[in-house]
């Protein structure tokens, strides 16, 4: 579909690689220029009694930091600004996304976005786990059970802590890809039905409100899972830094 | 049959993994609603783990989606 097609905007070639600068670039560029722009200017009055543009700043702080302090303790506020970063930008880039006129590429449709992302969240916790634990930090894949059982739930462990970065990635990929894919066809039978002419043109009205309703839900669907990666990150730091504990 | 029906035949196949996941997303909301409404003090408190619930019950389904549109676009 066209609008998930990367294209080349400043074509660049180094050695083998194509480093060109893509649309995918651009709405990155955007998507994090908006972000930080808004809340600038939004939290720039400083006032005792916030305007309310200054409120949303200081309910998505409040927001992010009860967060990580319900799911990995107090500790894990020294991640405040990473995890942060990481709501808002999935957050900006799957709303921006969703906003029609102004024709936009919606980053997070991407999985090799959304991996990277998600990579990086897995090696931060891997990298934090092992400086902090040491080589006790395997123990995390032994739970505290009797030997025989660990023959089973070791593998199992091993497996699932390794499908994180890839679970991350595609269920935020899907999500987006699903819902844009699932908008065009709606729109797709309401071009076809209002050009059939008769009363199937009358019609062509019910798959038009299935869209405005779709589209409202993809607003939910654009915050829960800006909401789940970004959780998801805090358990898992909060592994790295409690191990079996729970802060 | 040519290999291009078979493959739409497959990818409707494998949208089939939706299911489980639609069951699964009922099951959670449903008893985190039951939970919810016998002992509403604790409810706010299991918020994360419902919506890490529903998250890893999608991401099955997701997986089956995925792999339609493997089979679609490959």
């Amino acid at each position: 579909m066209e609008q998930f097609e990367v294209r080349p905007l400043l074509p660049l070639h180094i050695g083998g690689l194509d480093l060109s600068f893509t649309n995918a670039s651009l709405w990155m560029c955007i998507v994090t220029a908006v972000c930080a722009i808004f809340l600038t200017m939004a939290a720039s009055p400083r006032k005792l009694v916030p305007t309310r543009m200054q409120s949303i700043t200081e309910l998505s702080y409040m927001f992010v930091s009860d967060m990580i302090r319900s799911a990995a303790g107090t500790e894990g506020l020294k991640f405040f600004p990473f995890v942060f970063t990481l709501f808002m930008f999935v957050l900006f880039s799957n709303v921006i996304g969703l906003f029609p006129l102004i024709h936009p590429f919606t980053v997070t449709s991407h999985i090799i976005v959304t991996f990277a992302l998600a990579f990086f969240v897995f090696l931060m916790v891997i990298v934090v786990g092992l400086a902090r634990h040491g080589l006790h930090f395997f123990s995390l894949f032994a739970p505290k059970v009797p030997a025989v059982m660990l023959l089973v739930l070791v593998p199992i462990e091993v497996v699932s802590f390794l499908s994180r970065p890839i679970s991350l990635a595609v269920r935020l990929f899907a999500n987006m890809l699903a819902g844009h894919t699932m908008l065009y066809v709606f729109g797709t039978f309401v071009i076809g039905l209002a050009t059939a002419g008769g009363a199937l043109s009358v019609i062509s009205i019910m798959p038009f409100l299935a869209i405005v309703a779709v589209v409202a839900l993809e607003f939910l669907i654009a915050f829960l899972q800006a909401y789940v990666f970004a959780i998801l990150t805090c358990i898992y730091l909060n592994d790295a830094l409690n191990l079996h504990g729970h802060h | 049959m040519d290999l291009a029906s078979a493959k739409m035949i497959g990818a409707g196949l494998a949208s089939i993994a939706l299911i489980g996941a639609g069951v699964g997303i009922g099951i959670i909301f449903g008893n985190y609603l039951a939970g919810a409404l016998r002992n509403p003090g604790a409810a706010a408190g299991q918020f994360t783990n419902l919506l890490v619930g529903f998250a890893l019950c999608e991401f099955t389904g997701l997986l089956g989606v995925v792999m339609a549109f493997i089979i679609l676009f490959t």
